[in-house]
């Protein structure tokens, strides 16, 4: 053993006074977790830092992503023709859906532009795929291949195919991280579908399991309600489903009821998401974040009754809901326009349940006094300043 | 000629990446600690060459690797490293046995390091997550230590300073 020569090397190094080194190295380490806690200051160093790890998470996914392709490559051809089959069948039973639903779209339309408020547009979306990587084992969050250079910045709502999945917490140019709706410091504004009743929806840490904690004990919600997006705070687009109540406890001596609700993604089988672009959001978000967005927003309905055009950035067609609703007369929830973000533009996709269950919403929007249609965003905008902000007071009480 | 460091660095890198390997839910809590457990024996074995600053780099790592609040693996593996530094000529000489229980301690306070700054920020949470890696850490050190003893050989064999 080589212990006496490194036993006096120890002796050496004890006079350079470890102490000393660990004071320092503490310091260092407070201040960053200081910074990091308390403001974005860091965002750029943790951006810089993400895509020098960005190798590392995709030599990891690599082995999952290679067992996939050669379970795609070497399928039998029959369960090839069984399944391409199901999904033609599947295809043609959405499409005659869609048919309908551009029929009900319409009407919607029609409907909204008799009440005077905005029309929902169509949003956009890209598909993400999330690495086969484990993070922080105690929380909820995922990486993702695809990040600011695609259009995505923080915030950014994620569903799949079934419902909503989380959001963006860090964009690092070529990929990004993102919180699911499960973790404890998520949040995200809901509404009963059943009666139109919004509430907030709160990761437990437990991926089967959303909580509702605050819903006073004569609130009317029962098991096998439908949680859907209701759009308030920002955040995420109104309409997609969240997940479905599974029990309502009461039974505590709590003025608030115990409602646990069960997501509607599958989040333990992601494997590829939607990243969706919120129309209203695409005016600012590209470029700045969520940051930014949220001002710029709130910026929109006071300049819009002089120069309605004039709010929107540099590149000359505006976005479809800035404009819409200049015009009540022309509503057409035309074909969604695509703009900057050279994004991969796959198929717009609507949201489900489209006709914004009435009584409790279209009363808000309707009886602002508003000069132009464009009276909704205000209560959003502002909402979506909050949000965030509650759903961190909610965690750390 | 002194040994070279990078065989520990790329080392680092491994760990990391057994870190981040996806596993099964049901053995994801009892994943060890590897990187702590590299920097305990590093910084038992070469306190020369691997010190507080070293482990600090390596927490940074761990930090970005994990997407936790930046340093906060730093502070926790550079205390690590300086009370390894602080008690290696009595850890050296401790059997397997021993050795084993204070890389035990070692972790177990590191874990309430990290459990610590996590409840400053807000988000406490104990549970299998939590001290699952220290107690395989504790299960898998006598492995590590003897793969790890046969490369330090290697290494300081090549080297005069060790000679």
């Amino acid at each position: 053993m080589a212990l006496s020569s490194a036993d006096s090397e120890g002796r050496a190094y004890r006079n350079a006074s470890p102490s000393l080194r660990f004071f320092l190295a503490g310091a260092c380490s407070l201040a960053l977790m200081f910074l990091d806690h308390r403001g974005t200051y860091l965002e750029q160093v943790r951006a810089y830092l993400g895509s020098a790890i960005y190798p590392l998470r995709v030599a990891i996914n690599s082995p999952a992503a290679g067992a996939r392709w050669m379970r795609e490559n070497m399928a039998l051809r029959e369960r090839l023709i069984t399944e391409n089959a199901t999904l033609r069948r599947e295809a043609l039973a959405n499409s005659a859906e869609l048919q309908r639903l551009a029929a009900l779209q319409a009407e919607n339309a029609r409907f909204r532009a008799l009440l005077d408020s905005r029309t929902r547009v169509p949003d956009r979306v890209v598909v993400g795929e999330i690495l086969a990587v484990d993070m922080d084992p105690l929380r909820h969050r995922v990486s993702l291949n695809k990040g600011g250079r695609d259009g995505a910045y923080e915030g950014q709502a994620l569903i799949d195919a079934s419902g909503v999945v989380g959001q963006i917490t860090r964009d690092q140019q070529d990929s990004s991280e993102a919180l699911l709706v499960t973790d404890p410091d998520h949040a995200v504004p809901v509404e009963i579908v059943r009666n139109g009743l919004r509430t907030i929806a709160m990761g437990t840490g437990d991926l089967e399991r959303l909580s509702l904690p605050f819903l006073t004990r004569n609130a009317d919600i029962k098991a096998g309600d439908l949680l859907v997006t209701s759009g308030l705070g920002g955040a995420f687009p109104a309409g997609y489903p969240v997940g479905t109540v599974t029990t309502v406890d009461g039974s505590s001596g709590d003025a608030f009821l115990e409602v646990a609700a069960k997501p509607a993604a599958s989040l333990d089988r992601l494997h590829e998401v939607l990243l969706v672009f919120q129309q209203r959001g695409a005016v600012a978000t590209p470029a700045g974040g969520s940051a930014s967005a949220a001002p710029a927003a709130a910026a929109t309905p006071k300049a819009e009754p002089i120069k309605p055009t004039a709010t929107a950035p540099a590149p000359a067609p505006a976005p479809p809901a800035a404009v819409l609703p200049a015009e009540p007369a022309a509503t057409t929830p035309g074909p969604s326009v695509e703009e900057p973000p050279p994004a991969v533009t796959t198929p717009v996709v609507e949201p489900a349940p489209n006709e914004e269950t009435a009584p409790v919403i279209a009363p808000t929007e309707t009886s602002v006094p508003a000069p132009t249609t464009e009276a909704a965003p205000p209560p959003d905008a502002a909402a979506g300043a909050a949000s965030p902000g509650t759903g961190q007071e909610g965690a750390t009480e | 000629m002194r040994a070279p460091r990078w065989p520990v660095w790329l080392l680092v890198v491994l760990a990391l990446v057994a870190e981040l390997l996806p596993l099964p839910a049901a053995v994801q809590p009892l994943r060890p600690a590897w990187t702590t457990m590299l920097v305990i024996y590093w910084s038992l074995m070469w306190p020369g060459r691997f010190g507080v600053f070293s482990a600090f780099l390596v927490g940074l790592l761990v930090d970005v690797a994990h997407g936790s609040l930046l340093g906060q693996h730093a502070l926790s593996l550079s205390l690590v490293a300086y009370l390894v530094l602080r008690l290696h000529l009595q850890m050296r000489v401790f059997p397997l046995w021993q050795l084993t229980l204070s890389v035990f301690a070692l972790m177990f306070l590191e874990a309430f390091v990290l459990l610590w700054i996590d409840g400053a920020t807000g988000r406490a949470e104990f549970g299998p997550a939590r001290w699952g890696p220290v107690v395989a850490a504790g299960l898998f050190w006598p492995i590590l230590m003897a793969a790890m003893d046969r490369l330090r050989e290697r290494l300081e064999r090549r080297d005069s300073s060790f000679a």
